[in-house]
């Protein structure tokens, strides 16, 4: 296979996860889309150097041939799958662990008290600072 | 670039408080259901021959499978910085990720 298809299959199997596998739903939401774009403007930067000084180099016979900041288009699917992938499994297990604080988007059912525990109170300093 | 994408998001942990790195086991356990299958695709990539690296531009420890040492911290890096994203996003704009009760 073509790094072109394998990448195809790479966001389909991405898409699939989110949607269907682990149904995080990543892909419906504003605070993906929001952060992926974020995402991509810093891979075009750092892949784009990595391309760009040749530290990673493409047979051209694998790929389409249209690039942008130097890396081929398919480099863009490649990223696309693993921060989808990566998220979804991020949000999946956030729920299994069920350590993410009900500050944000919390409906005020009294039954998280396990994650209300956990809940930074804003402003308030954390014990990590230096 | 590593050390660029680690640094870069490091006040997003620190300053705006994202907590990602403080809930590292479930970091872990995240990167572990994703690193795998990459690294399998740069595996088979770099047997396939549809890229390669610059072996005077890494530092010279080379993985079983083929890879350079930075393309497995590179799988352990952008997964990160991408969930710094996503919680810093979460963090300024309030909107919901999905695994809230």
């Amino acid at each position: 296979m073509s790094y072109t298809a394998i990448a195809v299959v790479g966001v389909a199997v991405a898409i699939v996860l989110d949607l269907a596998v682990l149904r995080t739903m990543l892909l419906t939401r504003r605070v993906f889309w929001t952060a992926y774009v974020i995402v991509v403007a810093f891979q075009l930067l750092t892949n784009g150097w990595l391309t760009g000084r040749d530290i990673v180099t493409y047979d051209e016979d694998a790929i389409l041939g249209a690039r942008l900041v130097h890396a081929p288009v398919e480099d863009l699917l490649f990223g696309f799958s693993l921060v989808v992938q990566t998220l979804a499994w991020w949000v999946w297990w956030g729920r299994r662990l069920g350590v993410t604080p009900a500050r944000l988007g919390a409906r005020g059912d009294a039954s998280g008290v396990r994650a209300s525990a956990r809940v930074p109170r804003p402003g308030a300093g954390s014990a990590s600072a230096p | 670039m590593l050390a660029f994408c680690l640094l870069g998001t490091l006040p997003l942990e620190v300053w705006l408080g994202v907590r990602v790195y403080r809930q590292w086991r479930r970091l872990a356990l995240a990167l572990l259901c994703v690193v795998p299958v990459f690294v399998a695709w740069d595996v088979y990539a770099v047997d396939a021959g549809h890229w390669r690296f610059d072996p005077d531009q890494t530092v010279g420890v080379v993985l079983p499978g083929g890879l350079p040492l930075e393309e497995l911290l590179f799988f352990l890096v952008i997964p990160v910085c991408s969930v710094l994203a996503l919680e810093a996003v979460r963090r300024v704009r309030g909107w919901p990720v999905g695994d809230e009760r």
